[in-house]
């Protein structure tokens, strides 16, 4: 039997795998360097978190919370449709910030930094999921759906696409391809998938802050999605598993909670590292790190 | 077949096109030389909606495309090469023919529910017939400069057209390919293509083309056949600078 505390992991690794995956489809495959993934995160969480505390069903919350993130990332990649890389990275994170500004300082409806609590358990047609045991087959159905959509997807004609447009936009629009499209396409795609994550994490931890949807999970899913390799949804699942799991083993150290948030950071700065250094390509990763 | 109707274009103080002016026919290989920064590449830029003109009109079998979007001039049927090949180097042989082979590939739903199914045996055929002699499954970046010439001319072909656009095919490739490049050439314009080429090579236009429209200063200042062109003074003056 599972203990709760691996459940709790697993969880998690369930919900960050379907938000790095997604995040990889922008970053690895298409070649957007979209900081503003966990803007989308967030978005989907409060938007899922509000909807159900005004008595909205779970599966319809869940499933808005997914919509408003991706209307929210067409109208980023609008606004940002003539910036490229390092350019569009800034922009992006700006985003980033600008939504967990919002997300702080618009108590009538986020309740700023005192959050929203007591958000509802998910209940599908009656069918509740009020244990972790529960949750956790909740979140891994929904990982597995949305990781086969997504592979399949970037492993068909539309996936090698996406690659066109990271590898060379005017080559690709002499072919008659809407590069433009393709983007908000592959971007919309994405922040919808992180939507529906940030309203999974929303109903399994029941509250949410801002401070859940800034720069520490960020820097975490993208440390995530480099580590897996980029244009690589096997090496992300599977970085997943690892960048989750191996600051854990700091738990059994004797280590005081006012060193452990920061060694945390250190772990992760030396993953990117060494993968930086010794295997820029990351664990199965398809294309270099530009 | 194509009307390129006073052109201009400047980038800043410098005119790099200056009233441009001249029809493509259909059927016929034109050959447009001129010597560096006449304004050749800015104008098949600006044919193929890369670049915005500041005035003019370009008209396609009578249809407008002047200042389109590059994907829908295009499906509009023009089709391009660059100088400086554009592939996708992460991609293999096979990717780059089924991009150009038609627009399927977009429909993302259409995808996601059908999946591939793909034909290799006609591809291995068709590049072939460019003498690739290559796997389909090869990535761009393990081939040679001169494989990935004839690919990106491979790709211009397979893209439904009703003109191609040519920039520089034979530049910076070796004897053997520029040989193998002039022979192909040579076969569409028996199959009676239309096809606008930027060439240097004179003789290599004398050869192949059935017109030559000479630029100089972002201004067309011949129009004929390459017998005759070739010989004005005032093109021998702009061009070979005799």
């Amino acid at each position: 039997m599972f203990s709760a505390y691996i459940i709790h992991l697993l969880i998690l690794i369930g919900i960050f795998l379907i938000l790095a995956i997604s995040l990889n489809l922008s970053i690895g495959y298409t070649g957007l360097l979209n900081l503003a993934h966990i803007a989308f995160f967030g978005i989907g969480a409060y938007t899922s978190a509000l909807l159900t505390l005004a008595g909205v069903p779970w599966l319809i919350s869940f499933l808005l919370a997914g919509v408003m993130a991706a209307l929210c990332s067409f109208i980023l990649i609008f606004v940002t449709k003539k910036l490229k890389g390092d350019y569009l990275a800034i922009t992006t994170l700006g985003f980033a910030f600008v939504t967990y500004s919002i997300f702080l300082n618009w108590t009538d409806l986020t309740r700023g930094p005192l959050g929203i609590p007591g958000i509802p358990k998910p209940r599908i047609f009656g069918l509740a999921f009020l244990s972790n045991q529960a949750y956790l087959i909740l979140v891994v159905i929904i990982a597995v759906i949305i990781y086969l959509i997504l592979n399949r997807l970037v492993s068909s004609r539309y996936g090698r696409v996406l690659e066109g447009v990271r590898d060379n936009e005017i080559g690709l629009s002499v072919l008659g391809k809407n590069v433009f499209k393709l983007k908000y396409q592959s971007m919309m795609i994405a922040a919808f998938c992180a939507g529906l994550a940030g309203s999974l994490y929303a109903h399994y931890i029941t509250y949410i802050d801002p401070s859940t949807f800034y720069l520490d999970d960020l820097i975490l899913v993208i440390t995530i999605v480099i580590v897996g390799g980029l244009a690589s949804l096997r090496g992300t699942a599977l970085a997943t598993f690892i960048i989750l799991l191996v600051p854990e083993a700091l738990r059994f150290v004797a280590l005081p909670s006012s060193i452990l948030g920061p060694t945390r950071r250190i772990i992760y700065a030396l993953i990117l590292i060494l993968i930086l250094l010794y295997k820029p390509r990351g664990i199965d990763g398809k294309v270099d790190l530009e | 077949m194509l009307e390129v109707k006073n052109i201009y274009k400047s980038f800043g103080g410098v005119k790099a096109l200056d009233g441009c002016d001249f029809v493509i026919r259909e059927n016929e290989i034109t050959a447009m030389i001129g010597p560096n920064g006449a304004g050749k590449t800015t104008l098949f830029d600006i044919i193929s909606g890369l670049l915005p003109a500041d005035s003019g009109q370009i008209f396609l079998a009578g249809k407008e495309i002047t200042n389109l979007r590059p994907d829908e001039i295009a499906n509009a049927g023009v089709s391009r090469t660059f100088q400086q090949v554009r592939l996708f180097k992460n991609l293999t042989i096979l990717d780059h023919l089924l991009m150009a082979q038609d627009n399927q590939d977009v429909k993302m739903l259409a995808n996601l529910i059908n999946g591939n199914h793909i034909d290799k045996e006609k591809y291995k055929v068709y590049i072939a017939s460019f003498g690739i002699e290559k796997k389909l499954e090869t990535k761009v970046s393990d081939l040679s400069y001169g494989q990935r010439k004839l690919l990106n001319m491979a790709i211009a072909f397979l893209k439904l057209h009703k003109i191609l656009l040519l920039d520089e095919p034979v530049a910076g490739v070796n004897k053997v390919l520029q040989k193998q490049i002039e022979n192909l050439l040579l076969k569409f314009k028996e199959e009676k293509k239309t096809i606008l080429i930027i060439e240097h090579d004179i003789e290599f236009v004398r050869k192949l083309a059935d017109r030559v429209i000479v630029l100089d200063q972002g201004k067309v200042i011949a129009d004929g056949a390459p017998n005759q062109v070739l010989k004005l003074p005032h093109v021998l003056e702009a061009y070979l600078g005799e």
